[in-house]
């Protein structure tokens, strides 16, 4: 949640609602609709870290807002995020440590892990299929998402088969 | 024994939770007279040379009026072999094949032949139109050969190519299509004659996504318009549409179960799509 909102503060100052609300617009229904609560949390802590500032404004019939806005660090911070590679695929994989160490331990044969894994898989993937059919097509955004979540949950299945194939 | 077959494809899709329930986790049942197909102890053995493979070893599975059945496993896993047996293409070595009450395991080649243009539609990876017929032609000619009269075979593939979006096609020569084109007119041929059966072996296995998309958004039509469905696929998009996938491992069933949907709100793209930080 950090770098996402230096990047939306990086474009013009704003305060915790308008973040919310650009976060929901830039990425669409695919995107977890972000919690307000988390958002303070967040621009708090960016705060104390030095990366954003902030200042009452007033207002005449409501409450006063906080506008927040990047300071020189905190563009700084989120020049250094974006220029790094991310994280390719994860190698450490907790179904895989179980499938390891679950049948040692004598806790649970491999094979109806295996099962019961890919059932909850396929549940995942009939989701998102569902999801792909009732997302507005101009919207290309939430549909890369999706898409990217399809393709990594098959590439969980076929590794699923390949544990299969050498494990059983 | 015979079931309403769908006239067409509903315009509207319904989701697949709309269908009637049915029942649950395969094996054999009490209820089994209610099957469309059923399997005992099913075996195909192939010999050649010396050697024998044992492809099939012993699966038991059934498959409801109306289900969309999936089958997945690792390479070699027997998958091809059970459709192929299923649809009658090859002999079973041993075992019982059970098709709407009828034992067929011991037809002839000649009798499956004419119970798969009466019930069986078959659907394959690479499409295999006769290339050197029209597409209206491909789609035609089951219906020929089953006995109807040339005017009802063309009204039934006039519905089916408009239907699936290919109506202005009827005059192309297979091989003038892409391969997503081609999948559809394989399909429309697969359903020509209204067939109680739908096999269907990695149809989406050469396609690329968008058309892959086309292809499931087919299946899940006729799917939901009753047809029966049984298909081997590696492709989880397309299993997760069924109602029930078995896992086929060493050429036995290593898990037959349906799938149920994992909430959104729990679960879904949320996760999926989590973000870091």
């Amino acid at each position: 949640m950090r770098q996402p909102l230096l990047a939306l503060l990086a474009k013009e100052p704003a305060h915790g609602y308008e973040l919310k609300l650009a976060l929901e617009q830039t990425f669409g229904q695919a995107y977890p609709s972000p919690n307000i609560g988390q958002i303070y949390v967040t621009l708090k802590r960016l705060e104390q870290d030095g990366l954003v500032r902030s200042e009452d404004v007033e207002q005449t019939t409501r409450p006063n807002k906080r506008v927040y806005e990047l300071t020189p660090a905190g563009r700084e911070a989120l020049r250094a995020w974006v220029g790094e590679p991310s994280d390719g695929p994860r190698v450490r994989d907790e179904f895989f440590i179980k499938l390891i160490l679950a049948p040692m331990a004598g806790l649970a044969d491999r094979m109806e892990l295996m099962n019961s894994q890919r059932r909850h898989y396929l549940g995942i993937m009939r989701n998102l299929i569902e999801l792909q059919a009732d997302t507005d097509p101009a919207d290309t955004t939430g549909r890369l998402l999706i898409e990217g979540a399809v393709l990594h949950l098959q590439a969980d299945l076929d590794w699923l088969e390949r544990c299969q194939e050498e494990l059983v | 024994m015979s079931r309403s077959a769908p006239k067409g494809l509903p315009s509207s899709p319904a989701r697949s939770s709309e269908v009637p329930a049915r029942r649950g986790q395969g094996g054999s049942s009490p209820q089994a007279s209610t099957a469309l197909l059923r399997t005992s102890k099913l075996v195909k053995v192939y010999r050649a040379e010396g050697v024998t493979v044992e492809a099939v070893r012993g699966v038991d599975i059934e498959l409801a009026i109306g289900e969309f059945v999936a089958i997945m496993g690792p390479s070699g896993s027997g998958k091809s072999t059970l459709l192929h047996v299923l649809g009658g293409l090859e002999p079973a070595t041993s075992g019982e094949i059970w098709l709407r009450g009828q034992r067929v395991d011991r037809l002839s080649m000649a009798a499956w032949a004419v119970l798969r243009r009466q019930h069986i539609g078959f659907v394959f990876q690479f499409f295999n139109l006769l290339s050197n017929m029209t597409v209206a032609d491909n789609v035609e000619l089951p219906a020929l050969l089953a006995g109807a009269t040339p005017r009802q075979a063309r009204k039934r593939r006039e519905e089916l190519l408009t239907e699936l979006g290919i109506a202005d096609r009827a005059g192309a020569a297979p091989a003038r299509l892409s391969g997503g084109e081609q999948q559809r007119v394989a399909l429309a041929r697969a359903l020509a004659n209204e067939p109680s059966l739908l096999l269907a072996d990695e149809p989406t296995g050469n396609l690329d996504s968008s058309n892959t998309r086309d292809v499931l958004r087919l299946l899940r039509r006729a799917h939901a318009g009753g047809q029966s469905i049984l298909m081997v696929t590696h492709d989880a998009r397309v299993a997760s549409l069924a109602d029930r996938v078995i896992n086929l491992f060493d050429g036995m069933v290593a898990d037959d179960a349906k799938i149920v949907p994992i909430p959104r709100t729990m679960n879904g793209v949320g996760n999926v799509l989590e973000l870091r930080g």
